[in-house]
Formats: C-alpha cells, structure tokens, sequence
C-alpha cells in the first residue's frame, strides 16, 4: 500500500463518523472553507478548469521528488473536494499519483461529483492532477 | 365554465384546478431523491409528462407503427393520419391559419436555425442589421451570428432594463432599413419576463423587418395566436410543455415559407428526382427531409388535449399563485435577491444570495429531492449584462404546489446557513 491509499483510507474512516448528508456536506464545505489559498501567481487564466456552474484553478509545485497542489474554487462544496483530492495526492511522487485511482470518492459517497456539472466534474481535476505529475516526471 | 368542467374531479368549486388529481397523472412526481419525496423545479428546462403522453408513445409503437406518407398499407394510413393530426391539433393550439404553415422540427432550436440558413440566407445580406434581445437563450443567439458572419450582416443587441425588461425606446432606435430581421423571446427563461411581442412585432413590420418570435418558454403558460399578434415565425419546443422531447415546430406565414429555399435534401421533401435534380415538395412536406420523429410527434398531440382539457386560463391562475407565493418567502431571505422583475412575469425565479455559491445551492438542494436549475441557463451574455455567474432557478409547473415551494424555502435557508 503507498502513502497516497493509506490516505485515502483514513478518508474513508474519517467520513463513516457521519450518518447523516448534511453532517457530511458540512464537513465537505468546513474543510473548503480551510483550504490553503493558493498563492496569487497560480490564479490565472491557464489554470483554469472550466465548468458549467464553477470555475475551479489548479496548480502544481515539483520540489525534491514530490508534487505539491494548490486549488481555488468560487464554489465552496468544490472546493472542499478539491481540498480532499490534494489531501490525497498532494506531497507525493508523481509515479504514485499516476497509478493510484481515487476510489475514495465512492466509498465516501461523492460518485455523482465525479462527471457533475460537465467538465469541472472531480474526475476532470483527478484527470489534471494527473496530467501534471506525468510532466514532472519526464 | 362549462358543467362537464364543473363537475370534474380536476376543478375544484372555486372553479381552481385540484392539484393532487393532476399529480397522479404525472407517474414520475411520485418518487423519492437521495430518500425525499421529489420536489421538481425545474420545469423552464424541461416539463414532466402526464401519463397519457407517456401511454400515446407506448400506443403508438403498439398499434400503429409504420413509415407515414409512403405506404398504402392501413398501418402506413394509420400513422399517417396520427401524425397530421398533431399538425392540425398544434395549427389550433397557436392559431394557425393553416396545418401546412405548422413545419416539424426537433425543437425551437433547429427551427432557428432553419430559419437562418434558409430564409436569413436568401434576405439578409451584407450590411444588413439582425436584432436581438438582451435576454435570449444562446439558441436565438448563436444561429443568427453564425448567419451574420456568413452574409456579413450585423447582430445588434436590444438593452434590457435592471428588472429585466426590454427598453421599447431603445429598441425603437435600433429600428431602421437596415434591419431585416427582428429574433426575441416571448418569455425569457431565465427572468420569467413576458415580452410586449405585439409592440415588438408592429415597430418592426414599419421598417420591413421580419419577426421571430421563441416561444419555447411561452406555450406552457400563455395564450398564442399567431394571426392576432400578426407574427413572421414562431417557433416552439414540444417538451418545455408536457409532451415527448425530440419534437417542436416552426409556424411561419404562408408567403415566407413558400418562398424560403428548403433546408435539408432527403425524402419528403421532393416532388420529383431524376439524376439531373429535383423539384420540391409543397408545404409543410418541403421542410420535413427524411423519417420523422413520429411517435413523438404523435404523442405532442396528447400533451396539446391536456393542456386543453386543464385549460391554459386555469393552468395561469394556479402557476400565478405559485409565482407570487414563491416570491414573497424569497424575497423576506436575507441577503437574497430576485433576478428578474418584471411587472409581466410567467412562474420563473432566478436569485442570487450573496455569498453564496448557485452550484452549492443547487448541491444541497438536490440532497434534499429538489430540483433547481443553477448556472447560466444558457444565457451567458445575460448573466453579464447583471454582472454575475449564474442564478439558482425555481422554475413552477400546473403540477407543483405550495407545499412544495414551503420544502424548498426550509431547504433554501437551511442550505444558506451551512454556506455562510
């Protein structure tokens, strides 16, 4: 198991204390509000992933072997899962980051946020992530 | 009102539509979302369909399936009859004066854009003024741009005021030879406001310009009469009021259409082949290349007799209600504000709440079994003319109900409070 599971699986027990939707969409949107704001330079038009509802930036460091992200949204329960996706693969390897599958987001109940909304579904960002950290791989 | 309707189980002594009765006919409105009972809003998108539409589909391929207009087989009769049923059915419905001047198409959007690459083609040139409204839809946008960049003609935009309603005086300024052809919503389906279409029309018809009117988001809720608002082309979606998605129409006057050119080549659409060419089919078949959707055609006629049968006036009067209702318990949210405020409205509601993120709103709503409509609604240059992204869009069909408006406002202020 590499870092990145091991994360995701504390995830995953973080989020079965909740038993009810709106317990875990409060968590969702507290830990969007507590995202670390991504520093000014990365907030342009290039990091844009653009969708029907929300914009959402995405941007990425590679310092001594690992890959560290940072994200923007204008909307807050977005933003939350984006926070939990840089928990997840933020500071790690890019060659872990290429081959692990976010199969967290089902198991936490996040599916239907994988293609919503069109384009800026999670699976688009998973999709840059992983864009990225194949760049700094080669 | 008539004493069949009175002692209908659909009309109440009062003379108002019985909500409840008319929910049953509609089979989806009775299931739950993420375990709540389904409360759908988002009726300017899409309406639901009562259950004789759904069983007229069902029928059709049961009893009467065959390609119309070619076979002299009784199925072929069968369908055929069905199908030009609707045509006359719809021709009523919008007061047509003829079925033939009644052209099938997928929606309202195909029938723009039949309008602009046939008729737009054929008169508008280089130089020429297209008009638009400030509020459109992308689809009575995008067509005549695209016609304005291959003609080399110009699309000019009607202003809008801050409630959300065209400036006349503006408009009338635009006005000129120039301008060729006029294209705006009877209804927006973003703010709900009803067009003075008749003014529009008459101000446009004293510089020779052509009307099209987009009633996509009018036919659920208004009376259409095409010959007293003296209208060019109408166009409209069968889905947006109770019947089967995939058909809508084109109504044009007579004189327009017989000298349009055809848009698509195909079957139907001929009189007569050889391998040198062809000779072109009369009204409305020159306009309706190939197969048609006839099931769907053929259901849109059972979504008309129910409309009918409600009656347009009753379905108004119970929407208004809802519409008022609704906007009282929006208005009192802190920090909520309406977009789109027109004193002629139908029952849309776009609002912003400050701080707070549409597309969370419409997340946290759906938890709840409610359908709103968040984003663009597909009106992106309008969403810029009020300086925002988008709107969340509670949009009320015949079917809805206060209750229903009292689930969505408890969800709406809950949903704020976790935002904030």
């Amino acid at each position: 198991m590499n870092a990145i599971e091991t994360i995701q699986d504390q995830v995953i027990s973080e989020f079965e204390l909740f038993d009810e939707w709106d317990e875990k969409y409060g968590y969702i949107i507290e830990i969007g509000k507590k995202l670390t704001p991504m520093p000014d330079q990365y907030k342009v038009q290039e990091n844009i992933i653009r969708g029907c509802q929300s914009t959402v930036w995405l941007a990425s460091e590679y310092k001594n072997g690992l890959v560290t992200y940072y994200a923007e949204s204008d909307a807050i329960i977005v933003k939350g899962l984006v926070s939990l996706l840089i928990k997840v693969y933020s500071n790690q390897e890019p060659k872990d980051i290429i081959s692990t599958e976010p199969y967290f987001i089902e198991s936490i109940g996040m599916k239907q946020h994988l293609s919503m909304t069109r384009s800026n579904g999670l699976s688009a960002m998973v999709k840059q992530m992983k864009i990225e950290a194949l760049a700094y791989m080669n | 009102m008539n004493s069949t309707a009175e002692i209908s189980p659909y009309v109440d002594h009062n003379g108002n539509l019985v909500v409840e009765r008319i929910r049953k006919d509609f089979p989806i409105l009775n299931q739950r979302i993420n375990d709540k009972p389904l409360v759908y809003f988002d009726n300017a998108a899409s309406t639901q369909k009562p259950k004789v539409v759904i069983d007229s589909i069902s029928n059709y391929y049961q009893t009467m399936n065959a390609n119309i207009h070619r076979g002299i087989h009784t199925l072929a009769e069968r369908a055929t009859v069905a199908y030009e049923d609707t045509r006359i059915s719809l021709q009523k419905f919008i007061n047509a004066s003829s079925s033939e001047q009644i052209i099938f198409t997928r929606g309202a959007t195909e029938a723009i854009n039949l309008i602009a690459s046939t008729y737009g083609v054929q008169n508008i040139a280089q130089g020429d003024c297209i008009l638009v409204s400030a509020m459109e839809h992308h689809s009575n946008i995008v067509p005549w741009q695209i016609l304005a960049a291959r003609v080399g003609a110009q699309v000019k935009i009607i202003p809008i005021n801050d409630s959300g309603e065209l400036i006349l005086e503006a408009y009338q300024a635009l006005l000129n030879e120039k301008v060729k052809l006029v294209a705006v919503n009877h209804v927006s389906n973003t703010l709900g406001t009803i067009n003075p279409i008749e003014t529009i029309t008459e101000l446009a018809h004293k510089v020779g310009a052509v009307v099209v009117i987009d009633g996509a988001q009018s036919v659920s809720h208004l009376d259409i009469d095409v010959q007293a608002l003296d209208i060019d082309f109408f166009v409209l979606s069968s889905h947006k009021f109770y019947g089967p998605t995939g058909i809508g129409a084109l109504y044009g006057k007579k004189h327009l259409l017989e000298q349009m050119p055809p848009y698509h080549g195909g079957g139907e659409m001929i009189k007569e082949v050889t391998y040198e060419g062809f000779s072109i089919n009369e009204l409305p078949y020159k306009f309706e290349a190939g197969t048609p959707n006839i099931a769907d055609t053929v259901a849109l006629k059972s979504a008309i007799d129910y409309i009918n049968f409600l009656s347009k006036d009753k379905i108004r009067t119970h929407e208004n209600h809802l519409l008022n209702y609704a906007t009282s318990l929006l208005t009192a949210i802190d920090g909520l504000k309406i977009i789109g405020t027109a004193k002629e409205k139908v029952s849309v509601i776009s609002f912003v709440i400050e701080g707070v993120h549409h597309q969370d709103i419409g997340i946290l709503l759906d938890q709840k079994g409610i359908a709103l409509r968040t984003g663009h609604h597909c009106t992106q240059p309008l969403m810029g003319r009020f300086g925002i992204s988008g709107t969340s869009r509670a949009s009320f069909a015949v079917y809805n109900t206060i209750e229903e408006i009292d689930i969505m406002v408890d969800a709406l202020k809950n949903a704020i409070k976790m935002l904030r």
